[in-house]
């Protein structure tokens, strides 16, 4: 493994994407000075013990540009974000708090927008905006709007994710189309707009998770796959569990439109972030029923076996069988394919 | 299609066996550096076909003395740099653009046109375009020169990196490092210049030369093309990317070219000087031709020590062999823009290969 090279005296665009340099930053930077912090919260929610209860915990920002694009907005993301980061950690989401930073001149309308968004979807995953904090900064402060949010939820009973309980032989499952984020957000920039009928998949998978999560489904570990895409996520798997990974790429679910855009803009969709799926890892002899149990659920109609976990192996890969029977790596992505998105 | 892929390996196979040695081709193009390792074409051929990495990729051979041209412009507080992505993490002498990226004047555009929108929009600064790219791209260039000229634009001018591939390639034939058995053609160039364009490679060289495009099947096709015509002796012109690609390429692109730009020599970053094989802005449009209009001195050949980028771009070696690769030189840290390009044949290697 190259030691990771932090040689520019400042912040890059590619620190924040989700790859190689974010993980960097955070082991290097931030984790190093936080003596009480376990190691463990580089997952995507933490589990903390109040008493006899477990909750667990979330934090996320927003600061995707555009503010509005086809599918959702900065509004739905911030709650759906939050609370697929709980479900995908095995909580039942709870309570989200909302701290909004506004730019000065920010339109009063886009902010009605953005709110009756927030509202609309909190209700609809059936959690309550309990705390919030609102903060201006002057013109050319902020983009817009950023938005920060906490999420607490209750971990389910009886349930443990993680990778330590990964094995080889376990199947990997995704739950529907890849990509479809990443790409809208790039059909919508300024700079690089182009025509297309990319929508972002941006949705709240609490519900298709409790489904799966609730009988005894052998589920060993979930994340959903946003900065970095499904690279990153697979690419986590490895390191932490030690096993390499096959993915085949005649499984990935994948819209014409979004391989279309992918293939224009010279992209790799296994790196490009995704709002409203998640990657699970599941006992073999599970993996056809979570399978049908995802198809019966309307945002799992696309979910896939796409893989499986290997060997254990002192330098773990994440191999893909291409669509010509040929092999490559996937490696952990850099973490600058994208501009921000979420 | 995995038919057509299984024919074409079997044909490679055959043609390996009956010639009886290695065989060696070059892929010039970046890009079909990237999609054979992505698409896992690499992993298909027999140890009997070596495939050579070469100098098409536009970054890579971009030398080091136009970036610190890019850099030096990219401080001045009159500049704005509309440039194609790629060119924002190529490390110049004293860091790169995208380390000059958080001060808002470098903007990454994805068409030559966007840069004189960026100029319109900003009457204030002068915008300096990167116009780096081989046959593909020039003819978009050439528009950018014609449309600010038609409308006056005072503030947009052109630092002008275009280079032309048919020089590259011959200039790697015939010298004794030569190992090139035949080429596989780069498919988006052929498009503009033609198969025709390839002549001489032939019929000076004897080396055969086969367009194809970025499609996995095609890429093997291609190859497969390449291995029967080595295993019968009979090197040719030939494409297996159908109808978009002609004899003569396409007279409109190569007008335009021929109206804006005059061909010189040139200096490829790790091949040297290479002659009649880069583009210079004509004098009719010197008012747009940034080398001019800030007196900038002319691009200087130099790499940094260690750096074996110019060998890889020639085919000599594979990026594994460089004493950089992966530890000082990599996607996160990259020395060499070969590292750093999405097209560059270090950075392929990299994040497709097993290291």
């Amino acid at each position: 493994m190259t030691k990771p090279n932090l040689s520019s005296d400042s912040i890059l665009l590619a620190h924040g994407g989700g790859g190689q340099l974010s993980e960097d930053l955070i082991r290097q930077v931030i984790l190093p000075r936080l003596s009480e912090t376990p190691v463990e919260t580089l997952t995507d929610a933490a589990q903390v013990s109040i008493n006899a209860t477990t909750v667990c915990m979330t934090t996320d920002s927003y600061v995707v540009k555009p503010l509005f694009f086809p599918g959702g907005d900065i509004g739905k993301l911030a709650v759906c974000g939050t609370v697929n980061d709980l479900a995908v950690a095995g909580a039942e989401p709870i309570a989200i708090s909302l701290a909004l930073i506004i730019e000065e001149g920010f339109a009063r309308t886009d902010l009605e927008r953005i709110m009756d968004s927030v509202g609309q979807t909190a209700g609809v995953c059936g959690v309550t905006i309990v705390t919030g904090d609102t903060k201006t900064v002057e013109t050319g402060s902020a983009d817009g709007i950023f938005i920060n949010t906490t999420g607490i939820g209750r971990l389910r009973p009886g349930i443990q994710l993680g990778f330590d309980v990964i094995g080889t032989g376990d199947v990997v499952l995704v739950s529907g189309t890849l990509g479809d984020h990443g790409l809208t957000i790039m059909s919508q920039r300024e700079d690089i707009r182009f025509e297309s009928s990319l929508r972002s998949d941006c949705a709240p998978l609490a519900g298709m998770i409790e489904v799966l999560l609730r009988e005894n489904n052998k589920i060993r570990f979930m994340r959903d796959p946003t900065r970095g895409g499904l690279a990153a996520s697979l690419n986590e798997i490895a390191r932490a569990t030690g096993h390499s990974l096959l993915i085949r790429q005649s499984d990935l679910p994948i819209n014409g439109s979004v391989q279309a855009a992918a293939d224009m803009l010279g992209f790799d969709i296994l790196n490009i972030a995704n709002e409203g799926k998640f990657v699970a890892v599941v006992a073999a002899e599970q993996a056809q029923h979570c399978l049908d149990l995802c198809h019966q659920h309307p945002l799992g109609k696309d979910a896939r076996l796409i893989g499986e976990i290997g060997g254990s192996s002192a330098t773990p890969l994440v191999e893909l069988e291409t669509n010509i029977g040929g092999r490559r790596i996937v490696q952990m992505p850099y973490g600058r394919d994208l501009p921000r998105i979420c | 299609m995995l038919d057509r892929v299984k024919q074409a390996q079997e044909t490679i196979e055959a043609a390996c066996t009956k010639v009886g040695r290695r065989i060696q081709v070059m892929e010039v193009c970046g890009t079909h550096t990237v999609s054979i390792f992505r698409s896992g074409v690499r992993s298909l051929l027999p140890v009997g076909l070596k495939l050579l990495s070469g100098p098409g990729c536009p970054v890579c051979v971009t030398d080091q003395g136009y970036m610190d041209l890019a850099l030096a412009l990219a401080d001045r507080e009159d500049v704005l740099i509309a440039t194609y992505g790629d060119m924002i993490r190529v490390p110049g002498r004293n860091g790169s653009l995208e380390t000059r990226q958080s001060r808002a004047r470098v903007h990454v555009v994805l068409s030559a046109e966007d840069a004189l929108q960026l100029a319109v929009d900003h009457p204030d600064k002068t915008v300096v375009f990167l116009a780096v790219g081989f046959e593909t791209t020039t003819p978009a260039t050439a528009v950018l020169l014609r449309d600010a000229a038609a409308r006056n634009l005072k503030n947009l001018c052109i630092l002008c990196g275009h280079k032309l591939v048919v020089p590259a390639m011959m200039a790697l034939l015939g010298s004794k490092n030569d190992k090139i058995d035949a080429f596989l053609c780069p498919g988006h160039v052929s498009v503009i210049i033609g198969v025709d364009a390839y002549y001489d490679v032939v019929h000076t060289f004897g080396r055969p030369c086969v367009v194809a495009g970025f499609e996995a099947v095609q890429i093997m096709e291609g190859l497969a093309e390449i291995c029967r015509q080595i295993s019968d002796a009979k090197p040719g012109l030939a494409s297996v990317y159908g109808a978009v690609v002609t004899a003569e390429g396409n007279p409109t692109a190569l007008s335009l070219m021929d109206d804006c730009f005059d061909v010189v020599d040139g200096v490829w970053r790790g091949l040297g000087t290479i002659p009649q094989s880069t583009l210079q802005i004509k004098e009719i449009y010197a008012d747009y031709d940034a080398q001019k209009r800030f007196d900038l001195p002319a691009f200087s050949s130099e790499i940094t020590s260690g750096c074996r980028c110019g060998e890889v771009l020639c085919g000599l070696i594979d990026p594994p062999q460089c004493g950089l690769f992966g530890k000082r030189c990599s996607p996160q840290g990259p020395v060499g823009p070969c590292m750093v390009s999405s097209e560059g044949a270090c950075s392929a290697w990299y994040k497709y290969g097993k290291h």
